[in-house]
């Protein structure tokens, strides 16, 4: 098993954290908020909205580009971060804390072991 | 680090969000070497001159003063846009580095039967200082040019110790373009950074100069779009009717025709920004369309503008459609900041 505060990741910079409820954290990773550049604004799903896994679910635009973030896992979005309506900035100052963006209650916690590792993600950028 | 046109250049040195407000604010400093400087000396430069730009170089009453201008191609397309300078024995074009290839090209074909000769000179690095405080940190650079620089006005310039020092910039805010040659570039560099300049990066030259409404060649203009449609008519100069420069039967003769585009500005109170590329329209039959040329979120207003090249309608507001939704924009003057100051003039 996992630990609760490891990192999983998407090839398409979306990060997701687990906890013991199979809620997941999902955000954008460090290099990718230093590939966007300043972040100006974000695009949040609705709450209850049911995602897919690897489905369109929030914009994030930067003075450099929009850029889709996808579903990590397929489940229900039951949390919002407001916070970067209004201060967008947050993700580019702490992405992988406190510029979350969303949470869903995942369908299928296990699921959670089938992403990239830090490692395996980190290889991945290099490519 | 990119790559701009054969020049390693930094996009930002950390933000650039905050590298633009310090210019709107304070004080930065850019590394603008990859611009193409060309002398022209020689018996006819300045005959040749006049026929190459759009404006006129006559206007130009004082040594080393500049003078916005086109360089049109016969059928009045933008080849490139630049400032020429006034020399003691000819005239200095700074142009762009982007276009430096078509330039050199286009200047070569037609200085054929001139007795000019063209100096491209990069053994010249240009650094630019901007921003309200410009004045206060040159004039903490020991250099003796910027005392005589104080007295200037807006486009004029000076030259002494190797340095060509002028009036000039691409961010609507007070400040300096200085050329000169490498080595006393870092000296000037280095004594600005510590009279409290900021270095500032290509990302935040864009968005200064898009909210101080100057075009970006490539964006707001090239080869197939006439001074008319690009804000540019006043860099034409018609006044003296023996100048037959480069362009000018192709633009009299658009004069006559009815000018069909304009470039304006649009600001937005959505969250989006409209990009380059993206359509605009006036009307649910979408019976005419516009272009967006340049889009950026406004780090000073804190909201996203843009530049179009619209149809010329007198809209008062346009649409995009974006991610499926409707996106409105108002429509009015193509520039939103001068001196850190919002001139954006909407239509009513």
């Amino acid at each position: 098993m996992s630990s609760a505060s490891e990192l999983r990741y998407l090839a398409s910079h979306e990060w997701g954290r687990i906890d013991e409820e199979g809620i997941l954290t999902v955000g954008i990773s460090e290099h990718a908020q230093d590939l966007l550049g300043d972040i100006v604004f974000v695009e949040l799903p609705d709450i209850g909205k049911e995602l897919d896994a690897e489905e369109e679910s929030a914009i994030v635009e930067s003075v450099k580009a929009a850029s889709d973030v996808y579903a990590p896992l397929s489940g229900e979005v039951i949390e919002i971060n407001e916070k970067l309506l209004d201060e967008p900035e947050i993700v580019n100052s702490s992405p992988l804390e406190d510029g979350w963006f969303f949470k869903i209650k995942l369908n299928d916690s296990a699921a959670f072991e089938s992403l990239m590792t830090e490692e395996e993600y980190n290889a991945s950028c290099e490519d | 680090m990119v790559d701009f046109h054969g020049w390693s250049m930094p996009i930002n040195y950390g933000s650039q969000i905050s590298e633009h407000v310090c210019v709107r604010e304070n004080c930065g400093i850019f590394d603008v070497s990859h611009m193409t400087i060309l002398d022209f000396k020689g018996k006819d430069a300045e005959e040749f001159v006049r026929k190459l730009i759009s404006n006129d170089v006559r206007k130009l009453n004082e040594l080393y003063e500049g003078l916005y201008s086109a360089m049109l191609n016969d059928d009045g397309g933008v080849i490139d846009d630049l400032i020429a300078y006034k020399l003691e024995n000819g005239y200095r074009l700074v142009v762009n580095c982007a276009t430096r290839g078509e330039d050199l090209k286009w200047i070569a074909t037609k200085a054929r039967n001139y007795s000019v000769e063209m100096e491209e000179r990069d053994d010249l690095s240009m650094v630019a200082i901007q921003g309200p405080n410009s004045s206060e940190v040159l004039s903490n650079c020991p250099a003796p040019i910027v005392r005589a620089l104080e007295s200037k006005k807006k486009q004029q310039g000076v030259y002494g110790n190797d340095m060509f020092a002028t009036k000039t910039g691409y961010t609507g805010e007070a400040g300096f373009e200085v050329i000169l040659p490498h080595d006393l570039a870092v000296g000037l560099w280095r004594n600005a950074i510590k009279a409290g300049a900021k270095p500032i990066g290509l990302g935040a030259r864009d968005t200064l100069r898009l909210e101080a409404g100057m075009n970006l060649y490539g964006f707001e203009m090239d080869d197939s779009i006439s001074p008319f449609e690009c804000n540019m008519t006043w860099t034409v100069d018609f006044t003296d009717e023996d100048r037959n420069f480069f362009g000018k039967e192709a633009l009299l003769r658009m004069e006559k025709e009815s000018k069909q585009y304009e470039l304006v500005g649009l600001m937005l109170e959505e969250r989006a920004i409209l990009r380059q590329g993206q359509k605009v329209y006036f009307d649910e039959e979408k019976n005419m369309e516009g272009t967006v040329t340049s889009g950026t979120y406004s780090p000073t207003l804190k909201k996203p503008i843009a530049l179009a090249r619209v149809p010329k309608i007198a809209a008062k507001s346009c649409y995009a459609e974006m991610r499926g939704k409707e996106v409105f924009a108002k429509i009015g003057s193509p520039r939103f900041i001068k001196e850190g100051k919002e001139i954006f003039k909407e239509r009513i």
